[in-house]
């Protein structure tokens, strides 16, 4: 069962050794890698499940010493997600490319997905330096395929700001190091105490975690980059990229500054994303193209996300606050299928008309009722309407904001709703039009199925069946 | 689980998982279409003919199912819900024959099918809702699975009146999830039980309380359509017919206006209501759409807005019987809320059959249509009757009680508000009934197909309203049989006021 954790780790590096040495294979190699890495990375999850928290020290060093994996609930249940939307991207990105841009795309894709799980199971601070970095690089030069000048522009600019981060986040683990000797997120949280150097650290590490998670008003070189990026790399930069820096806000607030941690940068982080949820939801409404709609959705959503902070920090320990770390869990996760659904939809719609300017798209979305489908599925979990998991996540919020006393969250939370809804039906509404066309409902199923799937998952699946994240979370992240 | 859990989530999915089926069908599959549509309706009203005994016989029903700590999906049956399941479940039925009928030839019908199926499933969702969450959930479902029906027809007018549906019950839904999580946040998980659960809060909660009954009540009356928050009824009518029959009769309107029946009742408890002055504000409000909409109706020249605003009057029947304190009342208002339905799918049906026949959509069009198309303008003579409160049919009876429970209760001035709409009804009906019969028919008809056959149109289209115009004259009839809707809400207002 250990052994599991470091081959979701190894096997996405080896598949893409592979597909470099054989590039004329590289959709076969791409996709046998991209099933064992998800499968290695689901066993984890079951594992963490039925087991509770693994750790695994690589090559037989122990802590400080050596790399050590661990995965308890949270790691699992975001590893889970990243896992099954990234295989359904890699699905989806086999009908999608020609053979000369999937050459280039398997490499780096796989190279990606290796840095992320060993995001979300790496044990230490500095090897965490090492995944951030690796997936920044990869995710910009995937977001440069297409190769123009656009799209160029932007990465670029995603690249320098993304390095920014990281760089703020290693000093402020250098800072760590140097004052306390250790690098194991264990063993730090055992050291640290109150005072300006883990204060300064942990503004440090938090302000490069939040510039890469793209809050507002950081924010600014994420829809360029998302949107102009190919539809399976959009995908995975929108739902899963910007989820991994979130989720080490999230671990370290938790885990390692918790003893450090105060209301004021709760309150702080908390009016951020409340001002990224009107901003992106409202940018998301003037939007005219497609891509750059869903990537300013994903502006807001990240909102969402940073308004638990305040929540979280004023409610004390016991079952209400696990609820809404459970809830704030099950919103990102909700967001990264619902996204990739999202995207991998309109990828679909954009490469039938040829363009993604909504105002056009009426036939290309009536003709495509699968794409348009996994479009509206996908859209009820970013409004948050019921049955998704969002809806979920977003009443055990409110409940807990308005228990709190803190109803301007909930003003706040509707509003962005509100905008959701104006903003998702405007596309929907270009699916009603007046020609007939010829109704299969799949059209072409390497390409739809995947997305259809996603959504399904976002709005039935997490929203009906959210029970097992309890019992996941139950394993070390609770508490 | 054993039968009793199993039967609500039963009833549910005998149309949801039919719905889900039609979509994946290619447009050429008619037959394979019609049999999951009339499948799912016969299993369903057979589940539902199950479920009324029980639950006449006091056996609970209930399917629960934990979303996450402290959030159930809870659906149950008691005898309010029965009332509303089994109308919806009935007018499913009618309505897909006559949809079938309806849409014989027109395009995109997996995807119609698809989402009128959803659609009821939503409104029997809101029916067998056991709290308040569930309710909240399948109220916007219901948003989501009309949206589509009424933007059905793709043209910019119909795109038009998606969008102001979905500008009003999104707002409405909001309001509604915040009132509803405002309250949950106060006292817990809302559950719906007779008498209520608010009696017991205490003191200091009062004024929010208080506040929170008319935030729910500004979510549910864009459903219900209260002024005014009507504004987005009218426009919907660019629906398809079948669509405006179940919009009108069934799904939308009923929904809100069994959510505020629910709200007073089985939330605050109309005890508590009374005494907090809450009844009376709905009472006013009620009072106020009943006469707007017929004054409304009354300057309409097109047949189905002249309807829509009718509705807008006539569903607020159903908030007045639940604002007047006594049980009387009550079971006029309940009561209505199926008599409505039967008399509104009525006119609606036989509106969509002039259209459709003749090309006639306005009440100055439909001169001499009594003789030209007779069981149809029968049907809708017997609708509009009733809609005028002529007795026997069965809107007489919901008057009579509302009348009755209101003098009992000493509101004199709602009898006043009565009166004035039933002329005001009298006044907008009437004529048309006197064009349809006493008026010579035009030499030409606005756009006339003749059916071939020996009726005067397609049987799918002309059997639905025959069927539910002598329901709605038998409800009104035998009103005083067993299992009749009136006997039915008198076991309502029974329970509910524990005597």
């Amino acid at each position: 069962m250990i052994d599991a954790l470091p081959l979701s780790v190894t096997l996405p590096l080896l598949g893409a050794f592979a597909v470099t040495v054989w590039p004329a294979h590289a959709r076969a190699l791409g996709l046998l890698a991209a099933v064992l890495t998800a499968a290695s990375a689901l066993t984890v999850t079951a594992a963490v499940w039925t087991e509770g928290v693994l750790r695994a020290d690589l090559g037989g060093w122990g802590a400080p010493l050596g790399i050590a994996l661990e995965a308890d609930g949270l790691s699992a249940a975001f590893l889970s997600m990243a896992n099954t939307v990234a295989l359904a991207i890699s699905v989806y990105a086999g009908g999608y490319f020609k053979r000369e841009s999937a050459r280039h795309f398997w490499p780096l894709w796989l190279l990606l997905w290796s840095a992320l799980n060993g995001l979300f199971l790496a044990a230490d601070l500095f090897n965490l330096y090492v995944t951030l970095e690796l997936l920044g690089l990869s995710a910009a030069a995937l977001g440069a395929l297409t190769g123009t000048r656009e799209a160029v522009a932007a990465n670029l600019r995603y690249l320098l700001v993304g390095l920014l981060g990281s760089m703020s986040y290693l000093l402020g683990v250098a800072l760590v190091y140097t004052a306390y000797g250790v690098l194991d997120i264990g063993l730090v949280a055992e050291a640290i105490e109150p005072g300006p150097v883990a204060w300064t650290a942990m503004t440090l590490m938090i302000s490069g975690l939040i510039l890469k998670a793209a809050l507002f008003p950081m924010h600014f070189w994420l829809p360029p980059a998302h949107a102009n990026a190919p539809a399976p790399v959009s995908a995975a930069l929108s739902a899963l990229v910007v989820k991994a820096a979130f989720y080490l806000v999230l671990r370290l607030w938790l885990d390692v500054f918790a003893p450090v941690l105060n209301e004021a940068a709760a309150n702080l982080l908390g009016i951020l994303g409340a001002a990224a949820v009107v901003w992106g939801s409202w940018r998301a409404l003037r939007a005219e193209r497609l891509k750059l709609l869903a990537a300013y959705s994903t502006v807001a959503q990240m909102g969402y996300l940073f308004i638990a902070f305040p929540l979280l920090a004023a409610t004390p320990p016991g079952l209400a606050r696990d609820n809404l770390l459970a809830a704030v869990v099950l919103l990102a996760l909700t967001h990264g299928f619902a996204k990739a659904g999202f995207f991998l939809a309109a990828g679909m719609v954009q490469k039938t008309a040829g363009h993604d300017r909504i105002d056009e798209l009426g036939g290309a979305a009536q003709a495509l009722p699968a794409a348009t489908f996994a479009i509206g599925l996908a859209g009820v979990a970013l409004i948050g309407l019921p049955p998704s998991g969002t809806f979920l996540a977003k009443w055990m919020m409110l409940e807990q904001a308005m228990i709190l006393g803190l109803w301007w969250w909930l003003v706040v939370m509707m509003i962005g709703t509100l905008l959701a809804a104006a903003y998702i039906f405007r596309v929907l509404s270009r699916a009603f039009n007046r020609e007939p066309t010829p109704y299969r409902f799949v059209n072409d199923a390497r390409t739809e199925l995947p997305a259809l799937l996603l959504g399904l998952i976002a709005t039935f699946g997490l929203g009906i069946a959210a029970q097992p994240l309890w019992a996941l979370l139950e394993q070390g992240a609770f508490g | 689980m054993s039968f009793d859990a199993w039967l609500p989530a039963a009833i549910l999915l005998s149309s949801m998982i039919p719905g889900m089926l039609i979509f994946l069908l290619s447009e050429e599959s008619h037959r394979l279409r019609t049999a999951l549509n009339m499948t799912g309706a016969l299993v369903k009203l057979g589940l539902v003919i199950w479920m009324i005994g029980g639950v006449y016989d006091g056996q609970r029903y209930e399917t629960r199912w934990t979303l996450s700590p402290g959030l159930d999906l809870v659906l149950s049956a008691d005898a309010l819900s029965v009332l509303f399941v089994a109308l919806s479940t009935l007018l499913w039925l009618v309505t897909t024959i006559y949809a079938i009928g309806y849409l014989e030839h027109s395009p995109n019908r997996s995807r119609f099918f698809g989402f009128f199926s959803v659609c009821v499933s939503a409104t029997v969702g809101i029916a067998l809702s056991g709290n308040l969450l569930t309710f909240v959930i399948f109220y916007e479902i219901l948003t989501l699975a009309t949206y589509p029906l009424v933007a059905h027809r793709g043209t910019p007018d119909a795109a038009h009146g998606a969008k102001v549906y979905l500008a009003y019950t999104m707002g409405g839904g909001a309001l509604l999830l915040v009132g509803a999580i405002w309250l949950q946040a106060l006292v817990g998980p809302v559950e719906f039980t007779q008498g209520g659960i608010l009696g017991v809060s205490p003191e200091e909660i009062r004024m929010e309380l208080i506040l929170i009954f008319f935030v729910l009540l500004a979510g549910l009356g864009v459903k219900a359509a209260l002024v005014p928050l009507h504004g987005w009824l009218p426009q919907a009518m660019v629906a398809p017919a079948p669509v405006s029959a179940l919009l009108h009769a069934v799904a939308v309107v009923k929904a809100g206006a069994f959510g505020i029946v629910r709200v007073v009742y089985d939330v605050y408890g109309v005890e508590f209501a009374y005494a907090n002055g809450l009844l009376l504000a709905l009472g006013i409000l009620a009072s106020v759409t009943i006469i707007y909409g017929s004054m409304m109706a009354l300057t309409q020249d097109s047949l189905k807005k002249r309807l829509a605003y009718s509705t807008v009057s006539q569903v607020s029947y159903i908030a007045l019987g639940a604002s007047i304190f006594g049980p009387i009342a009550t079971i006029g208002g309940m009561v209505h809320l199926v008599h409505q339905g039967l008399m509104k799918i009525t006119l609606f049906f036989c509106a969509g059959n002039y259209a459709e026949a003749l090309g006639v959509h306005k009440v100055s069009e439909m001169d001499g249509v009594g003789r030209r198309m007779p069981w149809t303008s029968l049907a809708f003579t017997v609708g509009a009757l009733g809609m005028i409160g002529v007795p026997p049919v069965a809107g007489f009876v919901s008057k009579w009680y509302l009348g009755l429970g209101a003098a009992d209760a000493g509101s004199n001035w709602v009898i006043g508000v009565l009166i004035v709409s039933s002329l005001l009804n009298a006044a907008y009906f009437l004529p048309i009934l006197h064009r349809a019969w006493f008026r010579p028919a035009p030499k030409q008809w606005p756009q006339e197909h003749r059916h071939a056959g020996r009726l005067e149109i397609a049987g799918a289209l002309l059997w639905p309203p025959v069927i539910t115009a002598v329901l709605a004259l038998s409800a009104g009839l035998f009103a005083a049989a067993p299992f009749s809707p009136l006997e039915w809400a008198s076991l309502i207002a029974e329970r509910e006021y524990g005597r």
